[in-house]
């Protein structure tokens, strides 16, 4: 028999099934071919839209001798109605629109979280305040609300639109989260950390909510997705200060200038689309891989 | 005679339900002392899980009390509840439910053992959780301790879930059919290990069972009480209780135990016919003594007036009429000779 005490403090053994949380993910994420095509999309357009204009010459001035020219080699998507690179524009575009993204969902999956566990575990007065609050949350209208506010406030930051938009979002999310820990905090497994006197914070935090870290993580994606759309939104409507650019102004400008019906112009109308439907793609199978990574039944399989 | 680790008194549970009130436990009194085992024996529904549970201190008793060293529980304060938590561990019965499916068996373990700072270092931490799970049969620990739950079986859980209680020095154990769900070879060698803990660290046990063979095995030196219908109709010492049953209800129970002898099986059949096998509703209770529709005892006018006290009857306490009147006119040099199947033996107990 070989020594177990030695045994149990071997390395090898420890490095096996306690891997990092980013191992974890890795794991789960290259586990299933669409999901690491997904997060392949998703880092692909990241790196593109954060990296890229670092990378490119940012001198893209008006030359009005190179309106609409087809795309060559020097200008890989051609030039714009100013005569600008559009693949240079296109470079610059995405970093706004995600980041305001992901600040947003961020936002509003946090508030879910904390809000909706607390609810769900405490109950009492504080959810019922709590559910009042989502009741009204949910009815107002979220892009109305935001065009108020971009109406009202005329200069207002990216920033200030994810606040918007993370602020109206959560609602939903939390009556799920609210309801799902309301479901597990009736477990055993539960009611054992209940029994070891483990406290609040920690069954809330380590018994609890790892079991919906799945469910957290995809709709932290879809909120991603949604604030994106919301963002772009503002900016197709034009109702958004157009100071950098982005996907959405973009298209805002295709619109409002009829590009759509020029061919010369295909690249300009259609790569900020192209972009937001390949990020889309992406987050939503990344997500269904992120779900499998933090799930540790389905990570076996 | 030492104090009670763990006292119950006049516990009653009665959950509120839209079919009316569910007298789940009405008004039970028992003691668990330090290194014995009391062991609750019924069938499904009697409220042997809910006393348990109000035991543990999982839910609040609708009436009397649950005091744990003389104080309680209900009032303590947050240190006596903090030590109170550590001592009084519970083993739940379904290993599937009662472990985090993600966290590892590692993990599990320690939880408890950080939180209540019963270990300094990671180091200590994983030594103390090796240790616990060689107590248990789960060789070798290295093995086990970065295992989620889904990796392991059914019988591993469970001896999984036993070694988290076993990881606070508990002092009392209440196990809920907690060796129901494992192998039968496991079963034993589970109980002997529980058995050690009673034993050599004074552990006091509340085991609840519907298994008579478990009940005996584990708790000959103990108690066993038998529940009916959310109350103790016949408690005392295990080998009286077992070797010689008075209540019409514990006879029946241990006739329906399966015997491999075909002979036996034959004489004991005799003794467990029950009048039905229905049992009653708890929200409809029936009058009197609430056993007398299936009793094979029953005398009209007697058992279903009232009530029967649970009262001392010959060594042990007793909560049946016939079987007291019985008693009384034997003590009194009235013995009359067996009258029917049901209080046949009446005459043969000795105390």
């Amino acid at each position: 028999m070989t020594d177990q005490s030695t045994d149990t403090r071997r390395p090898g053994a420890r490095r096996r099934g306690r891997a990092s949380a980013l191992g974890q993910i890795w794991t789960g994420l290259t586990r299933s071919p669409a999901g690491f095509a997904g997060s392949l999309l998703v880092l692909a357009i990241v790196l593109f839209s954060f990296l890229g204009p670092l990378l490119i010459d940012q001198d893209n001035p008006t030359d009005i001798t190179k309106i609409w020219l087809s795309p060559s080699s020097e200008h890989w998507l051609g030039t714009q109605y100013e005569g600008k690179d559009t693949f240079k524009i296109l470079v610059n575009s995405g970093s706004e629109p995600i980041w305001v993204g992901a600040l947003a969902a961020t936002m509003s999956v946090t508030i879910a979280v904390a809000l909706g566990s607390a609810a769900g575990y405490f109950r009492g007065r504080l959810d019922s305040i709590l559910l009042q609050l989502t009741d009204v949350t949910v009815t107002i209208p979220q892009f109305l609300l935001m065009l108020s506010v971009v109406a009202f406030f005329e200069n207002i930051p990216p920033w200030g639109i994810a606040m918007v938009v993370g602020s109206t979002m959560w609602a939903f999310l939390f009556r799920s989260i609210r309801a799902q820990v309301m479901s597990l905090k009736e477990r055993e497994f539960v009611e054992a950390a209940r029994l070891q006197n483990l406290g609040a914070p920690r069954i809330v935090f380590r018994e609890i909510l790892p079991n919906m870290a799945g469910f957290i993580f995809v709709n932290f994606v879809i909120a991603v997705n949604q604030a994106i759309y919301a963002i772009v939104g503002l900016y197709v409507l034009g109702l958004m200060p157009s100071r950098t650019p982005n996907w959405g102004l973009m298209i805002h400008i295709s619109w409002r200038d009829n590009f759509y019906l020029n061919p010369v112009a295909l690249p300009y109308v259609i790569t900020p689309l192209v972009m937001i439907v390949l990020f889309t793609i992406g987050l939503v199978t990344m997500g269904r891989g992120l779900d499998q990574a933090l799930n540790p039944r389905l990570r076996e399989r | 005679m030492p104090d009670p680790i763990l006292q119950l008194s006049g516990l009653e549970q009665v959950f509120d339900t839209k079919k009316g009130k569910v007298p789940a436990v009405g008004g039970i009194d028992l003691d668990v002392e330090p290194g014995k085992v009391l062991c609750l024996v019924g069938e499904s529904g009697c409220g042997k899980t809910t006393t348990a549970r109000a035991a543990a201190g999982l839910t609040r008793p609708t009436a009397g009390r649950v005091a744990f060293r003389g104080k309680t529980v209900a009032q303590m304060d947050a240190a006596e509840r903090f030590t109170y938590r550590r001592a009084v561990q519970y083993i739940h019965q379904d290993p599937y439910a009662a472990l985090n499916p993600t966290r590892t068996v590692y993990s599990t373990l320690t939880a408890g053992l950080r939180r209540h700072r019963l270990v300094k270092s990671k180091g200590e931490a994983r030594e103390r959780a090796a240790d616990i799970l060689r107590l248990v049969d789960l060789t070798p620990p290295a093995s086990y301790l970065d295992s989620y739950p889904h990796q392991l079986s059914g019988g591993q859980r469970q001896r999984v879930n036993i070694a988290r209680s076993l990881a606070m020095n508990p002092e009392l154990l209440i196990c809920d059919e907690s060796t129901s769900m494992l192998d039968v070879s496991i079963r034993v060698s589970l109980l002997n290990t529980l058995g050690r803990l009673r034993d050599e660290l004074n552990v006091g046990f509340l085991f609840i069972t519907h298994d008579l063979a478990v009940a005996k095995y584990f708790a000959w030196d103990g108690e066993i009480a038998v529940m009916y219908l959310g109350k103790v109709v016949e408690h005392g010492p295990t080998p009286q209780v077992i070797g010689d049953p008075q209540h019409p209800y514990t006879k029946a129970l241990i006739g329906a135990v399966c015997e491999p002898d075909p002979d036996l099986a034959r004489s004991n059949r005799a003794v467990s016919t029950l009048r039905s096998a229905e049992i009653p509703s708890l929200t409809d209770l029936p009058s009197g003594c609430t056993f007398h529709p299936r009793c094979p005892a029953f005398e009209g006018g007697l058992c279903d007036a009232d009530a029967p006290p649970l009262q001392p009857v010959g060594g042990r306490r007793l909560a049946c009429h016939v079987v007291a009147r019985d008693h009384g006119r034997t003590d009194r040099g009235h013995g009359r000779p067996a009258r029917r199947d049901g209080g046949g033996q009446v005459t043969t107990w000795s105390a």
